[in-house]
């Protein structure tokens, strides 16, 4: 490693678009040879009369079936693993509240090669072996802790897994060990610095802290900005998912003028979610990945639902990978808040359990001082009580209930039948005003 | 010895009481007394009327989240320390008042509340002979 050079790896990252190209045929041969090993894509290739043997170029990518989150629900657990179980190491999983969870499997070249992907972006944006790297994000089956954590020490900094909460106990270890980087999802990095204000502390004069990487949760460039101006230092957007390893797939350089996707590593398309046809860069499609390098699951064509466009190929930093922009929204109706994934069926679930209550609901995403908030509005089914008491014990145990399923305390709000919109056909159930995607 | 009072659930927000008003008024119901109550957020209009149990039909009808129920409606004299006293009652008996309000009928004072056990507020008025009104009463007056 040279601590002087911008890339940590030269030989990938500076490709032009042309050996880019090469690199990506080459591998994507490999990724639709290994595909035969797993029977939900030999029963897709049989049915669309294609064999690894039709895909010569990157483009022919066009002719490979789509994965869906749905057919990683309908393989549960194991179905989509393409080698050996007993050479898969790490298993990680969707918390699967809306039927079977997703579940990823990795050998242990995916993790290195995961890794190297979260190594590089951390380089990138200028972080060397001698930095300190604490990652407040949550461990365990969510990605962004074990990601960030072995792409941090891949890189060879001193890594503070401090995991996410505790915001006292964050501020002390900035503090006390030097921290120079921190990892967070971007309403926690609001909180800390809530936090550092309470306690007199300023992130300039009382830490050494000079880079942030944010992500997991959707975000503003303005809300970016702010959290810049607060903490004194810059903010680089992080994209991951879980399907994919997790944090590492995209991230900003130091340009910070969209992510810059690892097409070493992933083809990139962006199609319109309609048609699934390809749509012109520049125009904002539906994400759709296929893993290069992924042993243990290799996924062709995985609908990732986010909305995006292409910004470019090229860029001043030297790097040719795609960048795209940050993600617009959603092509189905999966909520993301506080890096929390959550579908409106799963709150419906949850209110049809209330006899008193009625079917009507309107969910309502609004961004208060930088943090997500829902609200949620259900029409009472019958006037039940004339006692106040009994109206707020209902609204409680609906909260409750809520929580329990999505793991965020929701705000709900009874309202009297016929209040809320009816809408012809399929009824609108979200509302989004976050400041997000405008 | 109770009379029945009408609990409509209405939003926070401008015209809905009006709406319901208007309902009343086109089926010809008068109101003797009412009140609203209310918290950030929604609303209870409680109301006592001449014709409750048409007056429920109505708002019904009209898709208005109601209910009908029975409460205590009692009179005391128009004297201070009257309701004290009366509460004082109640209170010793263990008994809770959920919610109360007060209107005039005939120059007299009218108690109406809600408790948390109703049976027991019943022996209670029985036993001390506290004057309560009953629907007759009510349509007496209009």
């Amino acid at each position: 490693m040279d601590n002087n050079s911008p890339y940590l790896h030269p030989q990938y990252e500076t490709l032009s678009r042309e050996e880019i190209s090469c690199l990506q045929a080459e591998r994507l041969q490999a990724t639709v040879r290994h595909c035969m090993n797993v029977p939900f894509y030999q029963q897709k290739f049989k049915e669309m009369g294609i064999t690894p043997d039709d895909i010569k170029t990157v483009d022919d990518v066009r002719k490979l079936p789509f994965t869906t989150k749905q057919d990683l629900r309908d393989t549960y657990p194991f179905g989509m693993v393409a080698v050996p179980m007993r050479d898969c190491v790490r298993l990680h999983s969707s918390s699967g509240t809306t039927g079977n969870p997703t579940v990823i499997l990795h050998t242990k070249k995916d993790l290195d090669e995961w890794a190297n992907q979260v190594a590089r972006n951390l380089w990138m944006v200028g972080l060397r072996p001698d930095d300190v790297f604490q990652n407040s994000s949550g461990y365990g089956m969510f990605t962004g802790g074990l990601g960030f954590q072995y792409g941090a020490e891949k890189l060879g900094m001193l890594t503070v897994p401090a995991a996410a909460g505790n915001s006292l106990r964050q501020i002390k270890f900035m503090k006390d060990f030097g921290t120079t980087a921190v990892h967070a999802v971007p309403s926690y990095v609001t909180r800390l610095y809530e936090v550092m204000q309470e306690q007199g502390v300023d992130p300039r004069r009382d830490t050494k802290l000079r880079v942030l990487a944010i992500g997991a949760e959707p975000h503003s460039e303005e809300q970016r900005q702010r959290i810049e101006k607060m903490m004194g230092v810059k903010a680089y957007n992080s994209f991951g998912m879980s399907e994919m390893c997790g944090p590492g797939v995209g991230f900003e350089c130091q340009e910070q003028n969209g992510l810059h996707f690892w097409e070493d590593y992933y083809i990139v398309e962006i199609v319109d979610p309609e048609t699934l046809e390809p749509v012109p860069d520049g125009e904002i499609g539906e994400l759709v990945l296929t893993t290069l390098c992924r042993e243990a699951m290799p996924l062709l064509r995985y609908r990732t639902r986010d909305l995006t466009r292409v910004l470019g190929r090229s860029c001043p930093c030297g790097r040719n990978h795609v960048r795209l922009d940050r993600m617009r929204g959603r092509s189905d109706d999966m909520m993301v808040l506080r890096g929390v994934n959550i579908f409106p069926i799963q709150i419906e679930k949850i209110l049809m359990q209330f006899p008193e209550l009625a079917s009507n609901y309107l969910i309502t995403l609004t961004t208060d001082d930088d943090n997500d908030n829902m609200t949620v509005e259900v029409e009472l089914a019958e006037m039940f009580t004339d006692d106040y008491a009994r109206l707020q014990q209902l609204n409680k145990d609906i909260t409750r209930a809520l929580k329990d399923e999505i793991l965020l305390t929701p705000h709900v709000k009874l309202v009297p039948r016929g209040t809320l919109p009816v809408s012809e056909g399929k009824a609108v159930r979200v509302v989004d005003k976050r400041k997000v995607y405008s | 010895m109770t009379i029945h009072q009408l609990s409509v659930f209405i939003e926070n927000k401008a015209g809905r009481l009006v709406k319901i008003l208007n309902i009343l008024k086109e089926g010809g119901i008068q109101i003797i007394a009412s009140t609203v109550s209310d918290t950030v957020e929604y609303g209870l209009y409680r109301v006592i009327c001449d014709k409750p149990s048409q007056a429920y039909r109505l708002l019904r009808d009209n898709s208005i989240s109601v209910t009908m129920n029975d409460v205590f409606a009692l009179q005391i004299d128009n004297t201070p320390g009257q309701a004290a006293q009366l509460f004082e009652t109640f209170s010793k008996a263990d008994i809770n008042i959920s919610y109360m309000y007060s209107f005039m009928l005939k120059g007299k004072g009218i108690i109406v509340f809600r408790t948390g056990d109703t049976d027991k507020a019943r022996e209670v008025i029985s036993l001390n002979k506290f004057h309560f009104i009953s629907e007759e009463n009510l349509s007496e007056v209009v």
